[in-house]
């Protein structure tokens, strides 16, 4: 570069070439700053939240998010892997219980909450207050997320350790996808979370 | 104070709970065409806040008022963009 102070302050040509250069300079740094503006005000927010739960309470908090977020515009992945995967399968997720045993919540001890049928009897208890609160099932919760756009996607790895068909999962879930496609979203992200 | 707003479409979520009202809001909102005004009715308590919070976060609404009538929630959006 030809940068150098020239060593005669009142040499025309060599002031000339620099105000040029510094001109090329600042044009090459408003480009740069209005392609990071680009990029940041395509800044359609991220959010990627992996789901690995397949419990009737943990099925909740990440279809809320997504859905929430989904309304706010944002681009939303839910990555279902292990446990999580039930959550959208349509057969098993209209079946999902809460675990009455390591549940502080319970309202009686883990022996009692062993017993058989505890999980059965404290997942209609759930389903009753969750009806008569309004809050909505885990059905509608997909059908919202994947009306507003939510990317709802069944871990492939799973599916087959599972043994599971790809039919038995609602339409428009994204299935043949793995940690790496998981991954890619998550680095893009503003929000991560494991649930 | 709703009579101050032209309403152009009112959405009824009473009854329902935490994330419907924002989420069937926003798939409201996404119908209407710029300068309308949607007005919602909740009974959920939660929907203040996060309807609030719902139109701070998001382009192209606004929130012009929000109304506790008894038990019910009156929010009144505009769609600005």
């Amino acid at each position: 570069m030809s940068t150098d102070t020239p060593a005669n302050p009142s040499d025309g040509d060599a002031e000339a070439m620099t105000e040029a250069e510094l001109r090329a300079r600042v044009e090459e740094l408003e480009d740069s700053v209005a392609q990071l503006e680009a990029d940041a005000d395509d800044g359609q927010k991220k959010m990627t939240i992996i789901a690995t739960k397949g419990t009737f309470d943990m099925a909740y908090p990440p279809l809320i998010l997504a859905s929430t977020a989904a309304a706010f515009g944002w681009d939303v992945v839910v990555f279902h892997t292990f446990w999580g995967l039930d959550i959208l399968h349509e057969e098993k997720s209209k079946k999902l219980q809460l675990s009455a045993v390591g549940n502080p919540s319970m309202p009686m001890p883990n022996a009692l909450a062993a017993l058989p049928g505890m999980d059965r009897m404290a997942t209609k208890m759930m389903e009753k207050r969750i009806d008569d609160n309004g809050t909505a099932t885990v059905e509608e919760l997909i059908d919202v997320s994947l009306d507003q756009g939510v990317e709802l996607q069944a871990c492939q790895m799973t599916i087959e350790l599972m043994d599971y068909d790809e039919d038995e999962f609602y339409d428009d879930v994204v299935t043949g996808v793995g940690a790496a496609t998981a991954l890619q979203h998550m680095a893009e992200s503003d929000v991560q979370l494991l649930v | 104070m709703s009579d101050t707003f032209d309403i152009t479409e009112t959405l009824d979520v009473k009854g329902a709970s935490c994330p419907m009202p924002v989420v069937k809001t926003k798939s409201a909102v996404d119908g209407l065409s710029e300068g309308a005004v949607l007005e919602v009715l909740a009974t959920d308590p939660g929907s203040v806040s996060d309807l609030d919070g719902w139109a701070a976060g998001t382009e192209g609404v606004e929130l012009l008022d929000q109304v506790e009538d008894g038990d019910e929630f009156k929010h009144y959006i505009e769609k600005t963009a």
